[in-house]
């Protein structure tokens, strides 16, 4: 195994060149935090982007900044942090979740589209991002998008590449649209409601004009005995004391609305963005189900008939169900896959064994856009080079 | 324009129109296949009416099955097809070619399905726009992205060229607002992606395939978001002395943490123009005019505009202007949804539509003066200025060869200074024809080629909308 550490852009596409005139494979590297999440493969060589790093753009005034592929999410996060902005998707950080040390990187956070609770309110990753460089599989560094707000020029590769995993390309520079961070947050707790009441209640608050920032539910016993249904508010402090009476008479049948402000609010959403509350026991499987939130009571509720021991929440007003179930058999895949087969939606095997995640799918199975897809990762990396098998065995 | 190059029509398959109109009459009703010529003649052009061509066919089908027979048809006939929404593009995203087949989807033209709950909506493709938000407005919603031909645009359209407006600033584009397609590739295959709930499984194929301007599939039926509206929204004109104030004053508001729903400027020409089409009380005294609207309780928005004003006071506004009513505000908005169609009544245009960084504003606003100057003709500017999206109306009498030329060589230069200085060449109207050979100047061969080699998996032999997007040299095929 070959570790390249490219300090520029020329010189990760004359390795990658290099690589694929001799058809060696290769695994893209950040910061390592998610290395665990897709399909176990092995290959002849690593490149980290752990060289590429830096901010290098970062205009305030048009919410804009670009970052190499291996700067720091942490780096990107206090650039911004020192002008009052922020990432708008909210990037999730899954080292709690896989017991994970080292920083993760923008690059990364590209690589698998992680968006966080915000992404009802303000888009995914793929939405903020703008602009990206990569090289692809003839070694050729080439540029989607740019550093503008609206752009639509041409195809836009940025999104194609957006949660693609390293399989077509490596990223050596991401550009967002960024906002202002909020003057204030707030969270606004439910507490004891069922899945159906609380997705019911999110519902309500999301398709209201007062526009909550996330939405999740926390069953009972996730960390407290009693379930808690919560809303969070971002804006200007006069704006949000609106709001929060508005919410109150609008969600006054689903009971009494508490205020939680801070650190108890941010500790909390942290803890929803990440996945904190089914990372113990380490050894449980994680799935991660999106679908329409509506539905999402339901088809928790089929699954877990199906598996002793499950538990989950939910994220995203009710759309993103997360799953901790025992990583025995086939870690409830066939239940899941039949599940999100009759409800709609899609499911991610996002923590398992290695011989699981070799011997299942891990992503949702590409059904009738087998072919498409297959084609799409030839027209960027025409010898196969990059990842093989990370996403679908055999591509 | 009219340097823009089409491809020859292949003369085998204008010879061969008899057996194509006859296999086509196999697949859609009777009514549905158009092939008279006084009746192709709507179909010659969209909005972009210096290109005019007259199809083979135009055939209307009626539900996807039929979109996917005509395609497999012609797929397999070696004939070219052109998809068409309502014909509104202003780049030729639907200029036919004499040796194609016309696909329209005006017939598809059905709300399916409206999920309050879920904050969806499934339409077919040939729904207008504003027919969403109009199906929706009785639950208090509403369909984003707004652009200005709204009223006639359809969804399919859209998301072929991933269409923005004047309130994207807050809610996104077209991309940002999809969740579903249903879509018909070439060979007659039908795929769906993504659905009702938020980010597709896989590769990102809304992503690429929002965007794309029909050189990848036809769409046929669309899952979009739809947002609660808010409880009020207000726009209030603010008139500057300078361009550079104006431009100024937007950056303050932005670097205050302030993202209005929409952010409009016009330069003095075009605030003319557009008052005397909408009588909507913009201040004609003003160089530079800012539509800034704020949404909200009446609270919020107080709230907003006193934050708002201070700044502007501070940049030396002359005039501030809240609309007081709802016939205001309409009044308001059709003024600048109007620039394009009031510009047309005054002498003939080319519209630009590259983007810039906003913090550039200042320096390209001055550089376009010259250049219009340099030319000896007259320009409007109207543009999104929190997104730096500029829509420059280059002046022109289209009777007078010399000055069309200018003009043409006038709007290529300007797309040329958004590149420059670290724009792109359309930020939301598309490519199409218009820009296709400018290409080049903002991407190099590698990243063309890249492109082509996606576009070549759903189209290897360029049968679908080919004359557009790409520059006619190079191409890549599978």
């Amino acid at each position: 195994m070959t570790l390249f550490t490219p300090r520029t852009e020329a010189e990760a596409a004359q390795i990658i060149a290099d690589l694929a005139l001799t058809k060696q494979t290769v695994t893209i590297q950040g910061g390592a935090t998610r290395a665990g999440i897709g399909r176990p493969n092995q290959t002849e060589a690593t490149i980290s982007t752990v060289r590429l790093t830096g901010v290098t753009l970062h205009e305030p005034a048009e919410l804009v900044i670009s970052a190499r592929g291996g700067a720091t999410v942490s780096e990107v996060e206090a650039t911004l942090a020192a002008k009052n902005q922020m990432l708008p998707f909210e990037p999730t950080d899954h080292r709690t979740l896989f017991g994970t040390r080292g920083e993760p990187s923008i690059g990364g956070v590209v690589a698998g589209n992680h968006s966080g609770p915000r992404r009802i309110q303000a888009g995914a990753c793929r939405d903020s991002l703008i602009g990206v460089r990569i090289v692809n599989g003839r070694g050729e560094a080439i540029k989607s998008g740019g550093r503008v707000m609206k752009n639509v020029t041409g195809l836009d590769l940025a999104k194609l590449v957006t949660g693609s995993w390293g399989t077509l390309g490596l990223l050596t520079e991401v550009t967002f649209k960024v906002l202002p961070r909020p003057e204030r947050t707030v969270t606004l707790l439910l507490k004891g409601l069922s899945d159906e009441r609380a997705v019911a209640a999110l519902s309500a608050a999301l398709g209201s004009p007062f526009e909550p920032s996330a939405a999740a539910h926390l069953p009972a016993g996730l960390g407290k005995p009693l379930a808690r249904t919560i809303l969070r508010l971002e804006g200007f402090s006069i704006s949000l004391d609106y709001r929060m009476g508005a919410f109150r008479r609008l969600l006054a049948s689903y009971g009494e609305l508490t205020l939680l402000e801070g650190e108890d609010s941010s500790r909390l959403w942290r803890g929803v963005r990440d996945c904190e509350f089914l990372a113990e026991p380490m050894d449980a499987a994680i799935w991660r189900i999106s679908t329409a939130p509506t539905r999402a009571p339901a088809m928790v509720a089929t699954i877990t008939a199906a598996v002793p021991g499950a538990r989950w929440f939910y994220d995203w007003g009710g759309g993103l169900i997360w799953l901790a179930m025992p990583a025995t058999g086939d870690a409830a895949s066939a239940t899941v896959r039949a599940a999100v087969a009759s409800g709609g939606g899609h499911a991610t095997l996002i923590r398992a064994p290695r011989d699981l995640r070799a011997s299942l799918d891990v992503f949702q199975p590409l059904g009738p856009l087998q072919m498409v897809t297959a084609g799409i990762k030839t027209g960027f990396d025409p010898s196969g080079i990059f990842e093989p098998g990370r996403m679908y065995a055999g591509m | 324009m009219s340097a823009i190059a089409f491809p020859v029509p292949d003369a085998a398959i204008m010879a061969r129109r008899p057996a194509i109109l006859a296999g086509l009459a196999k697949l859609v009703a009777p009514e549905a296949l158009i092939t008279h010529e006084d009746e192709l003649r709507p179909y010659e052009s969209d909005a972009l009416t210096a290109f005019r061509k007259l199809p083979l066919a135009v055939a209307l089908p009626s539900t996807t099955e039929e979109v996917a027979a005509v395609m497999r048809f012609c797929s397999q006939a070696g004939v070219p097809v052109v998809p068409r929404g309502s014909g509104t593009s202003l780049v030729g995203g639907a200029t036919p070619q004499e040796d194609a087949v016309v696909i329209g989807v005006s017939k598809m033209n059905r709300i399916i399905e409206i999920d309050y709950a879920n904050r969806t909506a499934k339409v077919q493709a040939g729904v207008t726009n504003l027919a969403i938000t109009a199906a929706v407005m009785a639950g208090g919603f509403f369909y984003a992205p707004d652009p200005s031909s709204q009223l006639a645009c359809s969804i399919g359209g859209n998301i072929a060229m991933n269409s923005g407006g004047a309130h994207c600033l807050k809610y996104g584009v077209t991309t940002n607002n999809v969740l579903g397609l249903k879509m018909v590739l070439l060979n007659g295959e039908i795929i769906e992606i993504g659905g009702d709930h938020l980010d597709s499984a896989g590769y990102d194929l809304l992503g690429l395939m929002i965007g794309s301007e029909g050189q990848l599939g036809i769409v046929t039926e669309a899952t979009v978001r739809i947002l609660r509206a808010a409880e009020g929204a207000r726009p209030v004109l603010f008139g500057f002395p300078k361009p550079e104030l104006a431009g100024a004053a937007v950056a303050a508001i932005i670097g205050a943490g302030i993202i209005p729903v929409a952010m409009e400027y016009m330069d003095k020409m075009a605030i003319a123009i557009c008052e005397d089409f909408a009588h909507a009380g913009y201040p004609m005294d003003a160089e530079a005019l800012l539509i800034i609207e704020v949404e909200g309780s009446e609270q919020e928005m107080d709230d907003q505009l006193v934050r708002i004003i201070e700044i502007a006071r501070k940049h030396g506004v002359t005039t501030i202007k809240e609309s007081k009513s709802a016939m205001e505000t309409a009044a308001i908005w059709k003024g600048r949804k109007s620039a394009f169609g009031a510009t047309g009544k005054i002498a003939d245009y080319i519209c630009m539509d590259g983007t810039i960084p906003t913090g550039r504003l200042p320096e390209v606003l001055t550089k376009i003066d010259e250049l219009v100057k340099h030319y000896g003709l007259r320009v409007a500017n109207v543009f999104h200025a929190g997104d730096g999206n500029l829509h420059p109306l280059v002046l022109y009498n289209i009777n007078d060869p010399v000055e069309r030329q200018k003009a043409e060589d006038c709007g290529l230069d300007i797309l040329r200074l958004c590149v420059e200085v670290g724009g792109c060449l359309t930020g939301e109207h598309g490519v199409g024809v218009e820009k296709r050979d400018l290409m080049p100047v903002q991407f190099a061969k590698c990243d063309l080629d890249q492109q082509m080699r996606v576009r070549a998996v759903f189209d290897p032999k360029w049968l679908l909308n080919p004359a557009k997007v790409f520059p006619l040299e190079g191409r890549i095929a599978a």
